[in-house]
């Protein structure tokens, strides 16, 4: 379906809220709200574009703490009808802002340290809240079939909240996924198709079948739908600073597999300070990335800005993209706020994820091993500065990931007091 | 050499719709010129003023990223696919 190019601002339809335009981040030319991603004049990604809305920032204060308890409580800053809660939807969202004290002492941290745990919504990853926005896209497109390229958490989002939605789900992966992801891609009862080769290759092939009549008419949510998709990741950052007493924090760390949450982070933060939610004052964002799939942190460290593919090798699977379509404006943003993008290799992703879990309870997937793997090496560094209030987010379940952690019992006795004893671990 | 190269729906324009055109070269940069000459104006939305490929912008030759294999210079063998795809989707 083609877009057209708008001379200047149009009236927003109802079904899109605030949003009143797609916007080229690259040359800043505006489109109709459509299902388009890409820009007519220079290939840039299309985002969003709002009318936010004016007045007091305490009534609106108010207004969002009186809203559900989920993504919808953030509604008017977002591409979605008023009424959207009222829509059969996974409610995503207002996860816990664990104070982690235990890895803060543990990593020598002496200001706030924070664990986003996005493990808690309906799908175990932080992909419903970006599903939830897309679906509202779909909806008011005319799409009935939702599709993805995915690796893995996305397939699962995509394929519930289809189920709960009413449409029809088709959903595309990498064919050598961890079990546990492709379990909870397929039993939601749409269909599932491995592509053999990597996510890039599924990647490519969905941005193919678009352009093709097997695609027609199709919502794919992270291709047509994108823009609209992107915009979910902003409710994480109004919730991180709604959950500190509307405050910013001062450092956040964040995965990077396309790049586009961080940017969306980024984004949601930039809108709190303009619209007087939060006091205007600097924070820092850094990226984090597997050794095996770093190709945003390479181009950081060699002081590029612009993103050489790599062909990912790395347990992180959910953040094994080798072509990060928003690696560049990962690079910006890191650079603008005086953060920084960081890897680590596969070992500390494993070690990351057993102290996340030895410390505050939380099991995280390996892409929440990277992020603490990544925190823990930048307050090594220094490059993170342990006074101050951290916080860093885990996005998936660990439960979708157990082949990376290596753990079973401490020991396997008769059911007896004399082998409890024998195995040395009574009390004392 | 002749190659086929898939066109994506935003540059559909040039080609009155088609989504697959022959072009001639032996390599990428040759055949955007082979592409030019039959569809003026489309090598302009693909490569930037100083002549290099747009940073969002993927081209494959067959199943290769041609940023892999030599960007412009990347080889276009006698029947091959070429793909260019809008980089901005997926994650």
């Amino acid at each position: 379906m083609a877009v057209q190019a708008v001379e200047s601002r149009t009236s927003a339809p109802s079904a899109f809220g605030p949003a009143v335009a797609l916007s080229c981040r690259e040359c800043g030319e505006r489109f109709d709200l459509g299902p388009a991603f890409a820009c007519l004049s220079c290939f840039g990604p299309l985002e969003v574009a709002y009318e936010l809305p004016a007045g007091d920032p305490e009534t609106l204060r108010r207004r969002i703490e009186a809203g559900p308890a989920n993504i919808w409580r953030y509604a008017p800053l977002l591409p979605v009808p008023a009424d959207v809660a009222d829509r059969p939807n996974l409610e995503p969202g207002l996860t816990r802002l664990v104070k982690a004290d235990n890895l803060a002492a543990e990593l020598g941290v002496t200001g706030e340290l924070f664990v986003k745990d996005d493990s808690g919504n309906p799908t175990h990853s932080f992909k419903d809240r970006v599903v939830a926005i897309a679906v509202e896209a779909a909806r008011a497109f005319g799409f009935t079939t939702l599709s993805c390229s995915s690796t893995g958490n996305l397939a699962g989002a995509v394929g519930a909240a289809a189920a709960r939605a009413g449409f029809r789900s088709c959903v595309f992966i990498p064919h050598d996924l961890e079990a546990g992801k492709v379990v909870m891609a397929a039993v939601y009862g749409g269909d599932l198709v491995g592509i053999e080769g990597t996510y890039d290759d599924v990647n490519r092939f969905c941005s193919e079948l678009i352009g093709d009549p097997l695609g027609e008419g199709w919502g794919f949510v992270n291709v047509n739908l994108r823009p609209y998709y992107g915009e979910g990741s902003k409710t994480l950052a109004y919730e991180i600073c709604e959950q500190l007493g509307w405050r910013l924090p001062d450092q956040i760390v964040v995965p990077v597999a396309s790049g586009s949450q961080l940017t969306k982070i980024d984004k949601g933060l930039k809108e709190l300070i303009a619209l007087g939610l939060v006091e205007d004052r600097p924070y820092r964002i850094f990226g984090a990335q597997a050794e095996g799939c770093s190709p945003v942190s390479r181009a950081y460290k060699d002081g590029h800005d612009v993103v050489r593919p790599v062909k990912p090798d790395t347990i992180a699977k959910s953040l094994a993209i080798g072509n990060p379509a928003d690696g560049p404006y990962v690079l910006d943003i890191a650079r603008r706020t005086g953060g920084a993008v960081e890897d680590v290799d596969d070992e500390r992703i494993v070690d990351a994820i057993r102290l996340l879990a030895r410390t505050e309870g939380i099991f995280a997937e390996t892409a929440g091993g990277v992020t603490v793997g990544v925190t823990r090496k930048l307050l090594e560094s220094g490059v993170l500065d342990a006074s101050l209030t951290t916080v860093v987010l885990n996005t998936g379940d660990g439960l979708k990931t157990l082949d990376a952690v290596a753990a079973g019992p401490t020991a396997t006795i008769r059911p007896s007091l004399a082998a409890f004893r024998a195995a040395g671990l009574a009390a004392g | 050499m002749s190659v086929s190269v898939r066109i994506p729906t935003i540059l559909r324009t040039y080609t009155g719709g088609q989504a697959e055109v022959p072009a001639e070269g032996a390599t990428l940069a040759e055949v955007i010129a082979s592409l030019e000459q039959n569809h003026p104006g489309i090598a302009a939305r693909v490569l930037d003023d100083a002549g290099k490929l747009r940073r969002f912008v993927n081209v494959y030759v067959n199943d290769d990223d041609v940023r892999f294999e030599g960007g412009l210079d990347a080889a276009t063998p006698d029947g091959a696919g070429v793909s260019i795809i809008p980089a901005v989707a997926g994650g």
